[in-house]
């Protein structure tokens, strides 16, 4: 439709430069709101590498030497890195194939089939820990690495699906038909038309999912059984003030270790139109 | 050589069938792709609901302190005892507190993002909403419980600002107060609005980015005010925003367990009533039973967040 004018596009920065200056009261609120998302984060930092005797406090790497020395902090990082990257490469693969099949064609059932894979984020994470505590007791297994595994991957395939899915509905169909055309098959159509194209939204979608099973605490609690993952050895620390020290460091080296897949993600998909992680 | 000739098929006629027959019978294919998360998902995920679902019509007896799979409906007729209905009333009307709180701080920053940031701002303000809705849980719970306690940096900064006496007015309020901030309601509800924020802005970010300027204009050009334009225009289109960003603080708040064990008053929250139930309790039917209220919340607002459209808003 020729009339039809575009309204979408640059939102509402397309406006005259000469009212472009905010009041100073919203850029105060919108700072200030900033300030107070960030406010504990730097908390944690600054404690990090402070200690103190009597009044006074210093500046000191101290506790990072003795956090590495500790085997209880190093064995709960292996873990939680270990749980990370297999349910990550997991959900790698569901969420592809699910998004492969989703994204194009309409079927019966399809709009439950999507509910299906968000509702582990979508309900509370307590409902999902419970629900697959009481599948397990019902079967007789016990909690364990594996278990882990099962749940975290189980709410990391929407992340890799989100992200896929996305790429997959802004490539031109007609791409694989002209390489199909052109005599390629199925094979060498995948390797060379499709898989580069989804590279950086595999990529992201993974980081993404690492990060959210590395920090996951609330399912992990009801199917680690015996298992110590970080966030679950974080959390036994605060019943341990004496040793608030230890834990600063490994808190902020957890922020650490997550920030840095975000941020990768966030330049990998930057320019699409969904960007990755602004829905968790 | 032409560059296509790098592209040599697979040399195995039998992968080459497969992979031809697979693009043309796209049932197949589709069928295929489909099976594994689908029986990952209708097994192991709904299978265990269905499982959670069914223990809730277990009979637990109190005296044995044993479960046997008698069906009763006793579990959900429990759930109106005034004790269980005062943990519902609880955490709903925590929930939603924070969600009123979350949606009245998100906005400004949401369009202040939107409306008036440079690109590089707003890259920057992105990022700085994304890092802190992504660290781990357990951290920002755990500094929220440093800086509230009696000898953290908020109690530090009160008594340097000379504020004490307001502060222990304010905490002598009955329902908000307690006796000090990491004991009472107000620092629990500080908390949970602190961890739920950035999923607030996001949803709201992304319904501001939507809104053509063209119609803020035209509203001005029509002799209305700031307020007015706000009121009539912008407010209608980024509702769905609001609504949507609302679904997460919601429900996450509903379902939380950790934050109101570790601070504010002693009272039970859904969750925490849940996790010692099936805990040091043992009456899975009893929890299984409360984890369908947070369910059914959370499925009529659903239905009353896709009334209002914010599911086009996600």
């Amino acid at each position: 439709m020729p009339y039809n004018i575009k309204q979408s596009g640059k939102g509402l920065r397309a406006k005259p430069s000469n009212e472009n200056r905010a009041p100073v009261w919203l850029k105060t609120l919108a700072y200030g709101g900033l300030v107070f998302l960030h406010f504990p984060i730097v908390v944690i930092v600054i404690n990090a590498f402070l200690a103190g005797d009597g009044d006074k406090a210093y500046f000191t790497l101290r506790w990072f030497h003795e956090a590495f020395a500790r085997e209880d902090v190093m064995l709960a990082i292996a873990l939680s890195l270990k749980v990370a990257a297999v349910a990550t490469l997991l959900a790698l693969v569901m969420g592809t194939m699910a998004a492969a099949a989703l994204y194009r064609r309409n079927f019966f059932g399809k709009e439950a089939i999507t509910t299906m894979l968000i509702l582990p984020i979508a309900l509370p994470g307590i409902i999902t820990g419970i629900a697959l505590l009481s599948a397990m007791n019902i079967l007789d297994i016990t909690p364990g690495f594996w278990t882990i595994i099962v749940s975290h991957a189980t709410f990391c395939v929407v992340m890799i699906y989100n992200n896929v899915v996305a790429r997959f509905r802004r490539m031109p169909h007609s791409l694989v038909e002209a390489s199909m055309d052109l005599g390629a098959d199925g094979f060498t159509t995948f390797r060379h038309i499709i898989l580069p194209q989804l590279a950086t939204a595999l990529l992201a979608g993974a980081l993404l999912a690492f990060a959210l099973s590395f920090d996951e605490l609330i399912v992990t609690i009801f199917t680690s059984g015996h298992e110590i993952t970080l966030p679950i050895w974080l959390l036994n620390q605060l019943a341990r003030p004496r040793d608030a020290a230890i834990t600063n460091v490994v808190a902020m080296m957890v922020m650490l270790i997550t920030a840095l897949p975000i941020i990768a993600a966030y330049y990998l998909t930057r320019g699409t139109e969904s960007i990755a992680g602004s829905s968790r | 050589m032409l560059p296509s000739a790098s592209l040599t098929p697979p040399a195995n006629p039998l992968l080459r069938w497969l992979g031809n027959t697979l693009y043309r019978k796209h049932h197949l294919f589709l069928f295929l792709l489909l099976t594994p998360p689908l029986l990952w998902f209708g097994v192991v995920y709904l299978g265990s609901l269905f499982a959670l679902l069914w223990q809730s019509f277990y009979t637990f007896d109190s005296f044995s302190m044993s479960v046997s799979p008698d069906l009763t409906l006793e579990n959900y007729r429990s759930l109106i005892d005034a004790a269980n209905f005062d943990i519902i009333l609880r955490t709903l009307s925590m929930a939603i507190a924070v969600t009123l709180a979350c949606a009245l701080i998100a906005f400004p920053i949401a369009y202040y993002m939107t409306r008036y940031g440079s690109s590089a701002e707003k890259g920057f303000f992105y990022i700085a909403v994304m890092l802190p809705m992504w660290a781990s849980y357990i951290v920002k719970t755990y500094a929220w419980t440093v800086i509230l306690s009696q000898q953290g940096i908020l109690y530090w900064c009160i008594n340097h600002l000379g504020l004490t006496a307001a502060l222990n007015h304010i905490l002598q309020i009955p329902v908000i107060g307690g006796n000090t901030l990491a004991t009472s309601n107000l620092g629990r509800f500080m908390v949970f609005t602190y961890i739920w924020l950035p999923f607030m802005i996001l949803p709201i970010q992304a319904a501001l980015e939507r809104v053509p300027a063209n119609l803020l204009q035209a509203s001005a050009d029509l002799g209305a005010k700031p307020a007015q334009t706000f009121r009539h225009v912008l407010l209608p289109l980024v509702f769905p925003g609001v609504v949507a960003g609302s679904i997460f603080t919601f429900s996450l708040t509903l379902g939380d367990y950790i934050i109101p064990q570790l601070i504010g008053p002693s009272g039970l929250y859904i969750g925490t009533m849940v996790y010692t139930m099936q805990g040091s309790v043992g009456n899975m039917p009893l929890a299984a039973a409360f984890t369908v209220v947070p369910i059914v919340l959370i499925f009529i607002y659903l239905a009353l967040a896709k009334r209002a459209g914010a599911f086009d808003a996600l």
